[in-house]
């Protein structure tokens, strides 16, 4: 998909004057001998797939430069005045990813400034990844301590292990503060103007914030992020209905919560409630659980973090009507098959928490000043994450990441979009490669994941004509995770036989989510296993599980001596 | 959990290898038993060499079935992944002693093998006989009553665990559609899909009566007590040793349990005299045609009830109660130095002749030990009756779960002055009713015992 919108970008563009380039062209003079790990994809996917495919990108950069730098020149001769500008860079939201794009604008030279309507950090900071993780943190040690036959097994003798709701609600409260202020002061210290108020676009380079501020700027990025969505019918009362904003704040344990949804949010909260003793019943409108995960991970997880708990599941099925608990009745929840939408079955729980996605938050941000029309709310970008307009043409000096473009809802996607953005605005081009940004569920054990799935990667190979192999290796034969009596898990590794590329990872295992990075990495790099077996882990480390399978990988290719040489001088 | 677990398999109660498993998946370890030339074991095989244990995924083949060399019998998950295990010898596969879903050490016997089809049963008794039986729990069965000395008070309470841990009633859970669906929590489920408890005869005691975990498990530890006491009346000699020390019984535990529990619902007591002398003149006449007084006392309080629903409601979160939506009265009764509330269903609809055949066919089969759950758990409201040993009146203990217990003493003839002003003689009995007022109120026990007095000074509605 994101190759065809480069196509479609790269057609229009001929005709659409370009400001920004213009006022920035003299920087394409610079040699950018740099990485550009995230062009690499597309050059696969316009390449033959041979081994050339690395020769291939570096032709590739200075060719498309040399057009866009005929395209300013175009722009030049309309005649745009240039104009002096209150800032370089204003930043509308300042959640992780305007965080990330606003340090790494300071450290580019450019002024900037960040708007926020609520509170700096976000969702990640304030309603999401950070406090969970502080719930997650308790509901993991809970889980040690009451599983008498895990600890009988290290020798231990615990006695009855409880805890204080109000405590561990604080902590995640405590955390989240601790995160936002240094947040807040990581930018106030790098100089960066932090603007309160509502922000919107209110023409091209214009922005208004708070009652009536405005403020111009070179660049625009907008990154407003998201909100849960709510499918209708569904009445969240923040009690007994909620959505993982109350739910973080842990006002109440319920005897039995229902959640709708069973990807990565609802089964981080499945852990942290059955861990303190709640029992879960998933709702799951597609026909298996955590879809959207490798299937084989998918199972064993199942295996692992379902059907032991006290968890059952109803698929195949949406909560078409969901009623708050009132006047002593309980939560009703109302299922229909999903296919057939015929009533299935009614549920009668203490709590339901809705688990369904979440939806951009990009009301009243005044885009229709710019002509741009949302897609189900999500504002469309390219793959530079330049806003498209109604008419499918770019909206100059607008940018648009995180959550509000929908194309990875995830924190650190939107914090590498926005660096990859000012990358682009101080004047070298950079794309971003989605397919090397890693995933992680942090269930215990934790779920990591990047790249394609088996099937994505079988589908893409045989569209491509190349072999697709997986390795596959396991957490009881690592010995820090059997020292840990952790043994539970996998990791697995899929990728082409012919060139070593990595094309996806997954693992399921003690702490998957730190070891996921030593494959995106490799990912992005553009490292091929031949070369990555070479590289040395630390004994006994679970690192080693990774290491494992990059030494079982049978790839045809031998190791690029000419690769490691060049890193050596670098 | 297990502590439960273990009150019901008392040393002779063998415990199954088959349900311990997949309760809760501990190791299962099969006594290696001495085998005769022909009868092989199939061992759980070392995959890698990290492999300590392994899960039986699944078995390719079942007992019974002929094995060629070579051909894979079960699927092994072993630490690297799931793999298919094959046989050595041709044979068939005799018995399995680790079901699918259970974990073996390496090198333990997961299966036995027979070279002809005439050993499959040796092999079969050496597998059973090594701790491989694969029999099903005893299931819930009829309540046996062994509390010893009944104590009038205890008498409604002391019922079999099951009718008291997860007290009953029709008790139909606001949206479960008249009883039709089941609610269950996820939990509960589990459980009794691993213990083998029908979730449909059941009624539970979480918020709205959802059925929770420990239901379950009553239920469970309910089938278990049974074999608990069968042992230990065999052991039981009548004559009680003074000055000892008599440990609780499993089921004396449990009545104390609740009884203590009992103090929990703040309770109070209404006392009410009737005349009886126009329901003894019914009863008079009636009786040839089997009708019992204790039929005729249900009758008459289904009907109260009819009028006043909050008597017939119950409370058991605390935060909510329950309708009850249909009346069923049950009646205490004292069996074998025991005592059991067989429940007369629906008392307030059935006419009086088929309430008094069902009352007897309660009462023998209680006798018998045969009463199913739902016919002593789904009690609504409760009678005690201590008339026939002269008792004139006394209080009950209201069991949990339920809203409201009635006393009844002996109707004796009395001296009562009457509205004329004259002395005249009177069968009077006293009722004393216990309830939980939480939910009934001291109004609303006045007016159900005017219903009721009324109705037994005027029987003539108890014969529709």
């Amino acid at each position: 998909m994101q190759s065809a919108m480069a196509l479609s970008f790269s057609q229009t563009s001929f005709t659409r004057p370009n400001h920004v380039l213009g006022s920035t062209g003299s920087v394409f003079s610079t040699p950018t001998s740099l990485r550009f790990c995230g062009l690499r994809r597309e050059a696969f996917g316009y390449s033959t797939s041979n081994q050339l495919a690395l020769r291939c990108e570096r032709i590739r950069i200075p060719s498309r430069k040399s057009f866009q730098v005929s395209a300013s020149a175009s722009s030049n001769g309309n005649g745009a005045p240039p104009k002096s500008f209150d800032y370089d860079l204003i930043i509308i939201g300042a959640g992780v990813g305007g965080h990330g794009a606003a340090l790494h604008a300071v450290e580019k030279g450019l002024k900037t400034a960040i708007i926020e309507g609520d509170v700096v950090g976000g969702t990640c900071v304030n309603r999401g990844c950070v406090p969970s993780k502080a719930l997650l943190a308790v509901s993991g040690r809970m889980r040690e301590l009451q599983n008498e036959h895990h600890m009988k097994s290290f020798g231990l003798q615990v006695s009855a292990a409880g805890y204080d709701r109000q405590g561990v609600a604080d902590h995640a409260n405590n955390l989240a503060t601790k995160i936002r202020n240094n947040l807040t002061n990581s930018m106030k210290a790098l100089g960066v103007d932090i603007l309160t108020g509502f922000g919107s676009v209110l023409g091209p380079q214009k922005v208004k914030y708070g009652k009536d501020n405005i403020i111009t700027a070179k660049d625009i990025i907008i990154a407003t992020g998201s909100v849960p969505f709510v499918p209708k019918g569904i009445e969240v009362d923040g009690k007994t209905v909620i959505t993982s904003d109350h739910a973080l704040k842990l006002e109440s344990v319920p005897d039995w919560i229902a959640i709708v949804g069973s990807g990565y949010i609802g089964l981080e909260f499945s852990d942290v409630y059955t861990a303190l003793g709640s029992e879960v019943t998933f709702i799951e409108a597609l026909d298996q659980l955590m879809p959207g995960f490798d299937p084989e991970i998918s199972k064993l997880a199942q295996r692992v973090l379902i059907n032991p708990r006290k968890i059952d599941y109803h698929t195949g099925v949406f909560a078409s009507k969901i009623t708050p608990a009132k006047d002593g009745k309980p939560v009703l929840i109302e299922l229909i098959d999903a296919k057939t939408k015929e009533p299935k079955d009614t549920l009668e729980v203490d709590a339901a928490l809705i688990a369904t996605g979440r939806a951009p938050f990009t009301n009243g941000l005044g885009l229709e000043n710019v002509n741009v029309v949302t897609q189900r709310g999500f504002i469309p970008v390219d793959e530079r994450m330049r806003v498209i307009d109604g008419n499918g043409t770019l909206v100059p000096n607008l940018y648009c990441i995180g959550d509000a473009n929908g194309k990875l809802m995830l924190a650190h996607a939107a914090s590498a979009q926005g660096i990859s953005v000012v990358e682009q605005v101080s004047g070298r081009d950079h794309v971003l490669n989605h397919l090397s940004i890693p995933a992680a569920c942090f269930t215990h054990p934790e779920i990591s994941m990047v790249g394609l799935t088996e099937p994505q990667a079988k589908e893409k190979g045989e569209k491509e004509g190349f072999k697709v192999s997986v390795v596959k290796t396991s957490f009881k034969a690592n010995t820090k995770a059997l020292a840990e009596n952790e043994g539970e898990g996998i990791a697995k590794m899929i990728y082409r036989p012919d060139n070593g590329e990595i094309l996806g990872v997954h693992i399921f295992g003690l702490h998957a989510a730190d070891l996921i990075h030593e494959a995106s990495n490799a990912i992005a790099l553009g490292t091929r296993i031949q070369d990555i077996k070479l590289a040395v882990h630390a004994h006994p480390t679970l690192s080693e599980v990774l290491d494992e399978l990059f030494k079982a990988a049978k790839v045809e290719s031998h190791a690029t001596t000419r690769t490691v040489s060049e890193k050596v001088v670098v | 959990m297990s502590r439960l677990l273990q009150t019901p398999f008392l040393p002779s109660v063998s415990l199954p290898t088959k349900t311990r498993s997949s309760v809760t998946g501990f190791r299962v370890k099969p006594r290696i038993i001495p085998i005769q030339a022909k009868i092989r074991e199939i061992f759980m095989p070392a995959l890698s060499s990290t492999m300590t244990e392994g899960k039986i995924v699944s078995w390719v083949k079942s007992e019974g079935d002929k094995l060629n060399k070579g051909e894979s019998v079960v699927v092994v998950e072993s630490d690297k992944a799931d793999m298919d295990v094959e046989t050595f010898y041709d044979g068939y596969l005799a018995a399995i002693m680790v079901e699918e879903g259970g974990v073996a050490p390496v090198g333990s016997a997961i299966a036995l093998l027979a070279e002809t089809e005439d050993e499959i049963a040796d092999a079969k008794a050496k597998a059973s006989g090594g701790g491989g039986d694969s029999k099903a729990p005893p299931p819930a069965s009829p309540p046996t009553a062994t509390v010893v000395a009944p104590v009038a008070v205890e008498k409604k309470i002391a019922a079999p665990p099951v009718a008291i841990k997860a007290v009953a009633a029709s008790a139909v859970h606001p949206a479960s559609e008249g009883g039709k669906r089941i609610v269950a929590s996820p939990y509960a489920k589990k459980l009794a899909k691993e213990l083998n408890v029908e979730l449909a005869g059941l009624v539970g005691s979480g918020p709205m009566g959802r059925i929770v975990a420990k239901d379950v498990e009553a239920v469970a530890a309910g089938g278990g007590v049974q074999a608990a006491v069968a042992v230990k009346e065999v052991v039981a000699v009548p004559g009680v040793e003074l000055g000892s020390v008599v440990p609780f019984t499993t089921m004396q535990g449990a009545v104390s349990r609740n009884m203590v529990e009992s103090l929990a619902v703040p309770t109070f007591r209404v006392g009410y005299t009737i005349s009886t002398d126009a329901l003894d003149a019914l009863y008079k006449k009636i009786k040839s045609k089997g009708v019992t007084m204790t039929a005729l006392l249900a009758k008459a309080t289904a009907l109260a009830l009819a009028k006043h629903p909050v008597v017939n409601s119950s409370c058991r979160d605390g935060n909510s109660f329950v309708y009850n939506s249909s009346i069923n009265v049950a009646v205490a009764v004292a069996i074998d130095g025991g005592l059991i509330t067989p429940v007369l269903q629906n008392a307030d609809k059935v006419d009086i002749y088929s309430l008094s055949r069902k009352w007897k066919e309660l009462v023998d089969k209680a006798r018998a030990k045969q009463l199913q759950p739902q016919e002593y758990n789904t009690g609504t409201f409760t009678l005690s009756n201590l008339g026939m040993f002269g008792v004139d009146r006394f209080d009950a203990i209201l069991p949990p779960g339920t809203g409201a217990i009635m006393a009844v003493g002996a109707s004796q003839p009395s001296v009562v002055a009457t509205k004329d002003g004259r002395i005249g003689m009177k069968n009077q009995m006293q009722v004393n009713v216990t309830a939980d007022h939480r939910v009934i109120y001291g109004a609303d026990l006045a007016q159900f015992l005017q219903t009721l007095a009324s109705i037994i000074e005027d029987p003539k509605d108890l014969t529709f």
